[in-house]
Parts: structure tokens; sequence; C-alpha cells
């Protein structure tokens, strides 16, 4: 049967078409991968994976105690952010609101859910990762700009969803 | 030539089981479509739900039903109904099993019923990705599974009939529609797997209280396998309209019978393995993964491209016929005054800026200014919500007279209707798409946030404006279909009887490649992608698997 079989024929203009298409998914495929590599612009990966049940409560978690630590004075730091319906703990006083970092520290964002999936988008910058429970989401930015940085919870997490965000304050 | 085109009437019952689908569809979309205003005015500054308080408890609720019933089941109804009569058609032959394929039809139906109770008692808001540890009551869970069993009981009754058929013609070429829809049917059995897994492995045992734990993240892997290929069953049955029938209503021919199968068989072996670009900034999955299937994400896009130089070969080859001249010429000679052409050329020009969106979201680090913004919600609705709806109500305008012997009722107002969708979503998509750029999440009421900045609100208000638009466009759909099917003035005498609109191919189909007629290369070569794509990061999910999510009730 097969040897009867009649060849693929493509139009010239079609098969023009399809190699321009072929061309221009390349080009965005080393464009992605150039930005990923050269540029360091990076998606989360994985990190580690906790126990959502005891994350806030276990002493050795760091997440017993939320906040800012600092690695190099002025100049790098840890931020341990426990998502929670429905707020960002960012520290161990549960009504604060803002991390203050100064002007062109580093920081190195560790987050995690103790209940259920939410979102953190540090606005205007590139920061963007889903909080999933039991995962750690690992992002880290350089505040070169002073102002004031919301994030904000973008997964819905439930009645209070809309209310949910927190500020890195840079000085 | 004409004599390979399929010619077959269908019987008064195989109307009636066709639309029946086409009737609890478009009643889904009715319902589902009330909600969207809803959520597009309270972007604007105008929240309505306080108003709905005894009926509807939040704006979460709402949004849950109007993803729920526009996005799947307004769809998966409209395609297993639409499917239903391009398999018996282009077969030239009755369902194999027509009582499996009704058995497979009710258990939608009870599906659905079971999935609808909880929906609206406020027991499930948990929105259509029903993300864990959210806990919704255990019926919408097993709702949800009636209705993707009850879809595969139907595409069990197509492959009876396309196996029935190839028996009693061995050496054939499958005539294009039926092996389309025949394909569109496989791929949506291989992909709904994963959330079959899901439910049944951790979300229904879970929510009847026999596993006390899930692992979020492994929920999210076995979700997505699922949920990027359902935009594909969504996608190809409109395809099937494109490429098979809207060359013939144009008055052309399909450019290239041998490149749509081509395209199918591409869909079918690309479509599932890819879902990890929506996990991009899932902090559980490796990026290395994330970066394959970045690639594989650009893959499937290629038969996008394919289907788009095809298709606007055949409008060409159909405006020249008519008459069109120049370059541009043949456009303005295609039969814009017919509501079912017009709705398919508009929902297309949507799809082109649609498949824009859509590559910036694959585009690996791209996805980190837009994941989960308002951007994802404006790309969507011009896919699934233009593309494919706009298509299905085209469809529709023939497709309800052809099974109700009746005339479609104003096809004038059809045309307006077709335009305000068109104008409406432009507005609505474009405006959700900036304000997402500019860091607006998606699936939150904005008006009740307090961090929105003064430059977004020109947007949302635009975003309101999109939406009303496009209440009335649907409304304006839903009582023409139905004072269509249901007016006795509307009946069509013998000669006014719609036919099935199906195109030739400019090549004569028997000259395609026997290649392009093989089912085995190319269901292998899909699993073993699968395998490839999946298979080792989804082992490792599975044996470090943490059930240490107890279940949420947050609404």
């Amino acid at each position: 049967m097969s040897s009867s079989s009649p060849k693929l024929q493509i139009d010239p203009y079609e098969r023009g078409w399809m190699y321009f298409s072929l061309g221009l998914l390349a080009a965005f495929a080393i464009a992605i991968t150039v930005a990923g590599l050269a540029m360091g612009i990076q998606l989360p990966g994985f990190e580690q994976r906790v126990d959502p049940r005891t994350v806030d409560t276990d002493p050795n978690s760091p997440w017993s105690k939320p906040g800012l630590r600092e690695v190099v004075p002025g100049k790098e730091y840890d931020a341990y952010i426990l998502a929670q319906i429905w707020r960002y703990s960012v520290s161990e006083q549960p009504a604060q609101k803002e991390l203050e970092v100064p002007l062109g520290a580093t920081v190195t964002f560790y987050i995690t859910s103790k209940d259920v999936q939410h979102g953190f988008l540090l606005q205007n910058t590139n920061l963007n990762v889903q909080v999933v429970p039991g995962q750690v989401a690992k992002l880290t930015y350089t505040f070169n700009q002073a102002g004031r940085y919301d994030f904000i919870c973008h997964e819905y997490c439930g009645t209070g969803h809309a209310a949910m965000f927190a500020t890195v304050v840079v000085k | 030539m004409s004599a390979t085109l399929p010619n077959y009437t269908h019987s008064n019952s195989e109307k009636r089981f066709i639309g029946l689908h086409l009737f609890i569809g478009i009643l889904a979309l009715a319902i589902g479509s009330l909600f969207g205003p809803l959520q597009a005015f309270e972007h604007a500054g105008l929240d309505l739900y306080p108003y709905l308080k005894p009926l509807f408890q939040s704006y979460y609720q709402g949004l849950t039903l109007h993803g729920v019933l526009n996005a799947l089941v307004w769809t998966t109804f409209f395609i297993t109904g639409f499917l239903t009569l391009t398999v018996t058609h282009g077969l030239e032959r009755p369902l194999r099993y027509p009582k499996l394929n009704a058995v497979g039809f009710w258990v939608m139906v009870v599906g659905l019923i079971t999935t609808a109770i909880p929906l609206l008692l406020n027991e499930a808001s948990v929105l259509y990705t029903f993300y864990a540890p959210m806990k919704a009551h255990w019926a919408f869970y097993l709702g949800l599974t009636l209705v993707v069993v009850g879809s595969w009981i139907e595409g069990y009754g197509f492959f009876f009939t396309y196996a029935a058929w190839r028996k009693d013609n061995p050496g054939v070429r499958s005539p294009f529609m039926a092996f389309a829809s025949v394909i569109t049917m496989l791929m949506w059995q291989i992909a709904t797997l994963g959330v079959a897994i899901e439910i049944l492995t951790m979300l229904l045992p879970w929510s009847l209280g026999l596993l006390e734990g899930v692992d979020p993240q492994l929920a999210r892997t076995y979700f997505w396998f699922t949920g990027h290929p359902l935009v594909y069953f969504w996608l190809l049955p409109a395809y099937i309209s494109w490429y098979g029938m809207l060359p013939k209503q144009v008055g052309g021919k399909l450019f290239s019978d041998s490149l749509a199968r081509l395209a199918f068989w591409l869909f079918l072996v690309l479509s599932v393995p890819l879902g990890f670009h929506h996990q991009y900034v899932d902090p559980g999955v490796p990026t290395a993964w994330k970066y394959i299937h970045a690639i594989l994400t650009y893959s499937v896009f290629f038969p996008s491209m394919l289907t788009a130089f095809t298709v606007v070969a055949s409008l060409e080859n159909g405006g020249r016929q008519n008459g069109g001249k120049g370059l541009l010429g043949w456009i303005r000679a295609l039969p814009w005054g017919n509501p079912s052409v017009t709705a398919q050329l508009l929902a297309g020009i949507l799809f082109f800026f649609g498949g824009i969106s859509g590559l910036a979201n694959a585009s690996y680090n791209v996805n980190l200014v837009l994941h989960n913004t308002a951007w994802v919600p404006g790309h969507f609705h011009l896919t699934v919500g233009s593309a494919v709806t706009l298509s299905f109500m085209g469809i529709s305008f023939w497709l309800i007279p052809y099974l109700t012997g009746k005339k479609l009722w104003q096809p004038r107002w059809a045309n307006i209707q077709v335009w305000l969708w068109f104008i409406g979503m432009l507005i609505f998509s474009n405006a959700m798409h900036v304000v997402g750029l500019l860091g607006a999440p998606r699936r939150t009421p904005l008006g009740l946030a307090p961090y929105v900045p003064e430059e977004w609100s020109g947007h949302l208000l635009r975003v309101g404006i999109g939406g009303a638009i496009l209440f009335v466009s649907v409304y304006l759909y839903v009582v023409i279909v139905a004072v269509t099917a249901f007016s006795k003035k509307q009946t069509a005498s013998a000669s006014e009887q719609v036919e099935i609109p199906v195109a030739e191919a400019m090549q004569d189909p028997t000259l395609t490649p026997v290649w392009l007629d093989r089912w085995t290369p190319w269901v292998v070569g899909a699993l073993a992608l699968i395998a490839l794509a999946y298979g080792p990061q989804l082992y490792e999910q599975i044996i470090n698997i943490s059930l240490t999510s107890p279940g949420f009730r947050v609404w």
C-alpha cells in the first residue's frame, strides 16, 4: 500500500510560511535562553520542603520568627515571610506590614504558606511566585531605587484575598 | 470530486440528541454569563454583589460559577454535541452504539447537576482551578469527575463508530471532519488522565474524609497536565469548522487537506507534554523542566501557525471566487452578511491577538511579569472566550436551524450580535492586558483592594465598559437561538432547509500521503513524548509525596 502512497505536497508559499514560523519560534527560544542564562532573568525553582502544619510553631523553623535577617549589614538581607489567610507575616509583630531595607540592599525572600495557596507579586519588579503550602519559594532582588514596593497576593485565597498585601520600604 | 464529499442525513432522534447537548451548553453559557459583568463592573467601581446577597454570597462564588459554567460546561457540552454531528456526517453512518453515547451524555448531565448544587449553595467557591488545599464539598469533585467520565464514554462511542467505518472501508482515506473529530476526542482522553488522577487519588477521598491531607504541589502538577490540553480540546472543534466548513461557507475550498491533517496530528502529539508552562513560578518544580516545557510550548505553536496560513488561504480562495480582486480586495468580497461567517472571521481576528499574548505567557522568563495578573484572563477571553465561543456561536447559526428545521431568527441582529462581541472583547481584553502589565492581580475584586494605584482606574473602567457590551451581546445571542429553536413561526419550508457546510479540498484527498492516515505511530509518539517530558518529574513528585495539607474552607 505504501509503495503507491503519494508524497506530501506543499504549496511554495506555505512552505515559506512554515520556514518563517520555525525561524520565528527559534528566535524566541534563543531570546528566552539568552535572557535566562546571560542576563540572569531566571524563574524560581525547587528550594526546599516544609511541613505547613508546623512551619509557624516549630522553633527550628525560620518562619516561627518571620522577618528580616541582616546577612551583610546594609547590603544583604534574608526575609522570611509567612503567607496565611489573609496577610503576610513579615515580623513577629502581627500588625507589622512593612519591611524596611536600605537603598542598594539585596534581599533574598523565603516565602511559604501555612494554609492555602497564596501569591507574591512585588510591584514594578520581576519578582513573581506562587506560594504553595509545603514548598519554599526563594526570590532575590536588589533595590536600587528608594521608595515603597507593595507585594500583593495574586492567588485567590478566600474571602479576605483582596486585602492581602505588605510593603518593602527602601530608604 | 464531489462524490468524495460525505453526505449523510441525520435522523430526527440523532438531531434531538445533538440538540440536547447544545441546549445544555447554551443554558450554561446563559447562566454563567450573568456573572461576567458583575466581575467587570466590580473592577470599574460598581460592586453589585452586596445586592445579590440572599442568592449569591460573594464575588468569588460568582467567579467560580462564571468559570465553571462558561469555560467547562458550555464548551464540553457544545463540543460533544458538535463532534457527534461531524463524526456521523463525516463517516456517513449512525453512531455504532447510540445507547453508549446516550449513557455518556446522561452521565455528563448527572455530573453537571451534582457539581451545580454545591456551587449554588456556596459550598464550592474554589474557582474553576480548585487549587488544593482549599477544600470544596465532595459533590463538586464527584460531579466534575462524572462530567469527564461522561465525555470519555461519548468519545468511546466515536471510536467504535470510526472502527466500524474503517472495517467497511479498508484503505480509504478517512474523511477529514471525522478524522479531526476522532483525534480531538483521543487527545482529550489522554489529557484528562491528569485531573482524573488528581481527583480520584487525592481530592475526592480527602473531601470525603478518607484522607487527612493532600500534596498541593503534586495536585497542581496533575491539574496542569490536563489544564493546557484542555485549551486545545476547546480550540480543535473550532478548527474543524475553520478548516472543514468555513471555506465552503465563503464559497471557497480547503487550501490543503494534507497540512490540515498534519496540524491535527501535531496537536495530538504536542498538546499534553507542556503543562509546566502554567507552573513557571511554582516553587516545587525545577527550572530545567520548566525550560523543556517552554520549548515544547513553542512547538505546539507551529500547528497553529499552519492553521493560520491554510485557513486564510482558503478564505482568500473564497473571496476571489466571489470576485474579490487585488491584494486585500478578497476580504471585502467575503460574505460578511452571513452571521455564521462573520462570527468565525471575527473570532479568527481576535485569536490573532490571543495568540500573541499566549506566546508572551509561554515565554519562560517573560511570564514573570504576567503570571496571575489580569493579563491572563485578558488572554483567555480572546482564546476560549472568542476564538472558541464566537466560533461556536457562528456554528450554531446554521447548526440550530439544521437540527430544528427552522430559519435563523433575525440574521441581521445575529450579525450585530457578533460585532458587539468583537467590539466588547477588544475593549475588555485590551484593558485587562494593560492593567495586568501594570501589576493588577487576576481573581481579585480590585474595588476592595487597598493597594490599587490611580493609574489603573482608567483601564478598570474600560474593563467594565467592555463587560457591559459583552453582556448585551451574549444575551442577544441567547434570545436569537432560543427564538430560532422554539418559535413555530420560524419553521422552514422544504426549500429553506439548511445543509451542513462541507468544504471540498483543492487537492484530491486521495493524494494525501498514507502516513497522514495511520494512527499507531502518532499515538505512540504522543505517549512517548508525554513519558519523556513528564515522566521523570512526575515520578519525583509522586515518590516524594507529602500529604501534609489539611483542607481549608476560606470563603
